[in-house]
């Protein structure tokens, strides 16, 4: 059965099989977690589950880790002191971190569907949403569904031209040919004559100049095809590839009011085992357990102890290569081989939905060539009166990214809203407030991801996700998903099982 | 330069289509250079421009650090700058958590940023940098 549900790809994708089994605990076997993002609070629920005496200690005052949400009301202290107040109305929010989830994650979807948290469709590709270059077109923008149908018609054209005048006669039979350009000119919109032009056909793709009505309204017209090399020039056909990638592919989603919304469910299953502002300094091990000393905020910083059987260690790669652990030299090697990522996100609330309003974008995401490289706009509460936010700004990798994060946060906010100006001049009157942050600049986690390359992979990963001693780190960073919850998931999930078994055998 | 003048009459356009007042023309008044790059590669020249993009986002605008969970070293006063090759060495292939910047700094820049952070922040060691030896640190 398993190998026919394969063979039809029902069964190959997925490396989550649910909760894991962890049978025979030993009576008053103890865990201690260090880090209460998603990889620790799930290692949490699913220790505690089996039977262990787990405690958690959290360098924050927040459950969640990088799964997190700034609502009106919140603070946001970062690194070098710079304080935000988060301005946003009631039931309006802003996700720093992930925020969406696609449908093959189903480690994050199999514990949103058990801890009850509501989902919604995130929108990831608008037709109607823009693509902007400020070397294009004078500056303006362009809709994505237009340089979309475009692209694709004229590319199915020049291929269909191609075959027919015999260039690809050495890799096309004759029959091959044919399919080839029936399925062109649907794939294309092309007419008849397996040309890409203005009319019924391309608009039907495309849309028209003016839609159909009712009555006596006037008749529908066709809109006209933006000239093919002007297309090509504008290298505005970069972005519309992204919403077919794996990662990326409709269904894809978000939780209702916020990505902590999983946070919270998951707080409020384990969230009493949680010891917050505990900020770890050492982990020592032996052959009888493990010892983490940390500062207690709640304390007034006392230096303390806690002590349990077995550790699992979810802290980032950033922070705990700066922390003195006891393991091999193999894991400590991979501990100190991988630099952390810059990520900065700008959210900005607007006194009106005027994306939805006035340009009929509903959800989904704008590119552009700036530096803030994107806008999104909110997948919920369409048509809904009043304030509300758009993400601004999401930069990751690239000079831009640092060049944001080394500003001050009301400074990377007026610059999101002058580049964003250029995409909708309404920015400038409908800007309400701002909040930013820069993932360098974020207090638990000293960046955004762990940054693998092939080379340091095949060197170091295998290393870092041994269970060292009674040691074993979980994160995004040890996962092949890296930056996505699900890495963070199925990397715990996988310690623990690992660690349960060497539990039960010691 | 060619760069810069092309960057900051684009943000002068920018600007006035905006008109977000006096606030932002005052702040972009005082960047003598780009404040975003375009492309891969850091486009800031100055030693003082290249920090104050890149290396201020971790090590803060008097090179003071930060302490979080873990820390950012100071580069103030920072005896460990006191040779060039190891600044050079860390910027060239990062440390740690702290990214790489040899791919998108030039071996000019990283001479200027480090010649920078060497004669500030109450360091005081004024050798000028070679462009030469940035590259023959190149991994």
């Amino acid at each position: 059965m398993y190998q026919a549900m394969s063979s039809l790809g029902f069964a190959a994708e997925s490396n989550y099989a649910g909760p894991p089994r962890l049978d025979g605990a030993k009576k008053g076997a103890s865990v201690l977690i260090l880090g209460a993002g998603l990889a620790g609070m799930a290692a949490a629920l699913e220790l505690r589950n089996a039977g262990y005496s787990v405690k958690v200690l959290e360098f924050s005052q927040r459950a969640g880790g990088r799964c997190w949400t700034l609502r009106g009301g919140d603070t946001f202290t970062e690194l070098g002191g710079a304080v935000q107040h988060c301005g946003f109305a009631e039931g309006e929010y802003f996700n720093p971190g992930p925020w969406r989830i696609p449908y093959h994650h189903h480690a994050v979807l199999g514990y949103c569907k058990r801890l009850g948290v509501a989902l919604e469709p995130f929108v990831q590709v608008n037709y109607n949403a823009l693509v902007h270059s400020s070397k294009a077109y004078g500056g303006k923008p362009q809709r994505y569904r237009h340089v979309q149908a475009d692209y694709q018609g004229y590319v199915a054209e020049l291929l269909g031209k191609a075959s027919s005048q015999g260039s690809l006669d050495t890799a096309l039979t004759k029959e091959d040919k044919e399919k080839l350009l029936e399925g062109l000119r649907r794939w294309g919109a092309l007419d008849t004559q397996f040309r890409y032009r203005e009319g019924t056909i391309s608009s039907d793709r495309r849309g028209y100049e003016v839609d159909a009505g009712g009555g006596l309204m006037p008749l529908a017209k066709p809109s006209k095809p933006l000239d093919m090399s002007e297309l090509l020039q504008s290298n505005l056909w970069r972005y519309i590839a992204s919403g077919q990638d794996y990662e990326f592919q409709s269904a894809i989603f978000q939780p209702v009011g916020g990505m902590d919304m999983i946070a919270k469910a998951f707080a409020k299953e384990v969230g009493s085992l949680i010891r917050y502002g505990a900020k770890v300094t050492r982990i020592e091990q032996n052959d009888r357990g493990v010892t983490v000393t940390y500062t207690d905020e709640a304390k007034g910083g006392a230096i303390t102890q806690a002590k349990a059987d077995w550790c699992l260690c979810t802290i980032p790669l950033s922070v705990l290569s700066q922390i003195d652990i006891q393991v091999g030299s193999a894991m400590q090697e991979a501990i100190n081989a991988v630099p952390y990522g810059a990520s900065v996100k700008v959210g900005l609330q607007f006194k009106r939905r005027f994306w939805e309003e006035d340009e009929h974008i509903y959800g989904g995401i704008s590119y552009t060539d700036l530096p803030i490289s994107r806008i999104s706009y909110p997948s919920t509460r369409y048509g809904a009166k009043g304030k509300a936010v758009v993400l601004g700004a999401y930069v990751f990798d690239g000079p831009n990214s640092y060049e944001f994060t080394a500003m001050a946060p009301e400074e990377r906010v007026r610059r999101a809203v002058e580049f964003g100006t250029q995409l909708h001049p309404q920015y400038a009157s409908e800007f309400d407030n701002g909040i930013s942050v820069g993932w360098h600049r974020v207090p638990g986690t000293h960046g955004c991801y762990g940054m693998w390359t092939d080379e340091t992979r095949a060197k170091h990963y295998k290393n870092l996700c041994q269970v060292d001693g009674r040691i074993a780190l979980a994160g995004e960073h040890a996962s092949y998903i890296p930056a996505w919850q699900e890495g963070a998931l199925l990397s715990s999930l996988d310690a623990i099982q690992r660690l349960h078994a060497r539990a039960v055998a010691a | 330069m060619n760069n810069c003048k092309t960057m900051m009459s684009f943000f002068k356009r920018a600007l006035l289509a905006v008109s977000l007042g006096a606030l932002a023309a005052t702040a972009l008044a005082q960047s003598p250079e780009p404040a975003f790059s375009v492309g891969p590669k850091f486009q800031e020249l100055s030693g003082e421009s290249i920090y104050r993009a890149t290396c201020q986002g971790c090590h803060m605008a008097q090179g003071q650090g930060a302490k979080g969970a873990g820390t950012y070293p100071a580069l103030a006063s920072n005896p460990r700058l006191a040779a060039p090759e190891y600044p050079l060495y860390v910027v060239l292939n990062g440390q740690k958590g702290m990214p790489a910047f040899g791919k998108m700094l030039s071996d000019e820049q990283i001479a200027a940023v480090v010649g920078y952070a060497r004669t500030h922040f109450g360091n005081q060691y004024p050798e000028a940098i070679p462009a030469e030896t940035v590259k023959k640190l190149r991994p």
